[in-house]
């Protein structure tokens, strides 16, 4: 914890994991008015050093326990990077169908999660309600149908992962070059039995989170608010695609900064800023510098990027989302929840498609190429885009790895919405519950992922501190 | 309390994360008892869908690792209390076991094997030799306390004579 010697400086420590917590420091001016606040996420750390010396095909299994929330997305981003390895560019239909019906599954059961998990108590009870309530057993209590509702959904999402990565911890469904299995139509039944029930929730998910965005606009519209560039992957033709394509990104009014651009140059467009207060790594666009080129990504990213989305009801979602802002990029941060429910919606529509499509059930499951040094690979892992990018030895082991992860990418993001929510909330130099509540709410809206890393019994609690300008402890806050 | 007629036994824990894995590992190790009337699932960590698994048994047995605590581990029952997150995705057993009683209406008797581990803080895929030995103590027990499950004891007094006898 840093003390400065001529501001106030108040931490706010929701420290969850052995590492991959957050802390928030919100710093104070002489006149105790907010100067500066930042966001610390301890990124995990120690990679490159575990994956360095290990064959090229056990990454796509390895890198899943970087995180127990989106092993998926690691398992895919690192399977298309391997993809290149092998040589191998287009993968057959089956192979390619099946991993991208177990990222939607991913998607699916993600924002399901997010959604009716974190968000809906929010939504509900309102942001400023006793934390004892306004929590998912809050939401059963009033609300028992929503509940089972999130409960269902994120069960059939992770069925899905399970059928086609082979289990549901370390699966190994995405393979250098393809997969190891198909669909069978039995599987296929399986999930086909509860797809309407699906379909019926995540409509009115969907519902929920426009109505409330809809309804409450007037407070929604500045709360963490400001305008930014967005990234995400897009169609070659402009659609939404979560699986594959190439990068574009456009700045707050909605005009290109570049398009369609290989992500196998993506240094040549993105560069990682290093900051001496944060583990976290701060990217930002080449072409801007650092001040102006940092980015959003994400659901809302993906939504301002987009052209269009290539399933009906999503598409008619996206036009009515686009309609509030005029068809303007949407800069809105609480937005993010209804951009999510949009996807939700998307991601439940494509598993439709996929599971009414014989490719699923082919044996032709892998291709072979040319041999490669390097191989990157990109995906929008629900939180926003992820990037892998690995150089492998002749004797078939990495010798480098890198890894942006969608938190990264928003990382100067979530420090502006958490100081534009503390200059609006804090008053005097107490946290109050009340602030630390907003300040939550901010977060979240970005869905970050803290917790790469380690889960275990003993850890420490959320905890607010208040120190004086020479470190003293003013006050202190705790959840638990 | 009742006998159980079917018990889950969930570990949980990153593998990737040395002593972190000491619930999948434990887990595994159950899985290969084949013992009758014993479901194992395992996981990163626990979540809500979790619930409505544990709501299919008549009792559950979380399995975790633990950074501090007793040695070589602790069994304790557990109530179900929801204590509300920030923004990460996982879930307390009791809290699985709260929304299992809230969404499902299934109370269900839950215990909660805390193995002690020591290393958490570097990427690796294998136990401590202290974590090994640890789990080798706490599946010994966990075994005779599904066997004696088996045999019709109750849940409760067996747990409490197996730890007494254990101290």
């Amino acid at each position: 914890m840093i003390a400065s010697n001529t501001s106030n400086r108040i931490v706010i420590q929701p420290v969850t994991r052995v590492e991959g917590h957050g802390k928030v420091t919100i710093l104070l001016d002489e006149q105790r008015r907010v100067q500066q606040a930042r966001l610390h996420i301890v990124e995990f750390r120690g990679f490159e050093r575990f994956i360095q010396g290990r064959p090229y095909w056990e990454v796509p299994v390895l890198v899943q326990r970087l995180c127990g929330i989106c092993p998926v997305s690691h398992h895919l981003a690192a399977a298309k990077a391997m993809d290149r390895i092998v040589g191998v560019r287009q993968l057959t239909p089956t192979a390619e169908k099946i991993r991208r019906l177990m990222h939607y599954g991913q998607f699916f059961q993600s924002h399901a999660l997010h959604f009716f998990h974190l968000v809906s108590p929010d939504l509900l009870f309102g942001f400023d309600a006793d934390p004892a309530i306004r929590n998912v057993i809050g939401v059963a209590a009033k609300f028992p149908d929503l509940a089972v509702q999130g409960v269902m959904m994120r069960k059939y999402g992770q069925e899905i992962i399970k059928l086609t990565a082979g289990k549901k911890i370390h699966g190994t469904g995405a393979i250098p070059g393809g997969v190891n299995k198909n669909l069978t139509t039995a599987e296929r039944d399986l999930l086909l039995k509860d797809l309407p029930q699906m379909l019926t929730w995540s409509r009115a998910a969907h519902k929920l989170a426009k109505d409330y965005t809809t309804e409450h606009l007037a407070k929604l519209a500045p709360f963490g608010s400001f305008e930014s560039n967005h990234l995400s992957l897009i169609r070659a033709d402009g659609a939404m695609d979560l699986y594959h394509g190439n990068l574009r990104a456009i700045e707050a009014q909605g005009h290109k900064i570049f398009d369609q651009i290989d992500y196998q140059n993506y240094l040549d467009y993105i560069v990682e800023e290093v900051r001496n207060w944060s583990y976290m790594k701060f990217p930002f666009i080449k072409s801007m510098g650092p001040e102006k080129g940092w980015y959003r990504v994400g659901p809302l990213a993906r939504l301002n990027t987009a052209d269009f989305i290539d399933t009906p009801e999503a598409e008619k979602a996206r036009q009515e989302f686009m309609a509030v802002t005029n068809n303007k990029p949407n800069n809105i941060s609480m937005a993010y929840h209804w951009a999510r429910m949009i996807e939700l919606l998307h991601a439940i529509e494509k598993i439709q498609q996929l599971l009414q499509d014989a490719d699923l059930q082919g044996k032709d499951l892998m291709v072979q190429g040319q041999r490669q040094r390097t191989g990157i690979g990109l995906i929008e892992a629900p939180r926003g885009t992820l990037f892998h990018h690995y150089e492998v030895d002749e004797q078939d082991l990495v010798v480098r790895a890198n890894l942006i992860v969608s938190t990264t990418h928003n990382n100067e993001a979530m420090n502006r919405a958490v100081q534009k929510v503390a200059h609006d909330h804090l008053s005097g130099v107490e946290i109050t519950e009340g602030l630390l509540n907003h300040v939550e709410v901010a977060i979240r809206a970005y869905d970050p992922c803290l917790s790469c890393a380690t889960h275990a019994l003993g850890q420490m609690p959320l905890i607010v501190e208040l120190l004086d300008h020479a470190g003293h402890l003013l006050d202190t806050r705790s959840r638990n | 309390m009742e006998k159980c007629k079917s018990i889950l036994v969930f570990g949980y824990g990153n593998p990737g994360r040395q002593d972190d894995g000491l619930g999948p590992a434990l887990a595994a190790m159950v899985a290969d008892w084949n013992c009758p009337g014993v479901t194992v699932d395992c996981d990163y960590q626990l979540n809500i869908e979790d619930a409505a698994t544990v709501a299919e048994h008549d009792g559950v047995i979380f399995a975790d690792a633990a950074v501090n605590g007793p040695e070589p581990f602790a069994f304790q029952e557990i109530l179900p209390f929801y204590q509300p997150t920030f923004t990460t995705h996982h879930q307390e057993a009791a809290g699985v076991l709260a929304l299992a009683a809230q969404l499902f209406n299934k109370k269900v008797p839950g215990y909660l094997l805390a193995i002690r581990g020591y290393d958490f803080n570097e990427f690796g895929e294998s136990l401590s030799a202290a974590a090994q030995l640890n789990l080798q103590q706490a599946a010994t027990f966990l075994r005779q306390f599904i066997q004696n499950q088996a045999a019709g004891e109750p849940v409760g007094c067996t747990a409490a004579q197996l730890f007494k006898d254990r101290a």
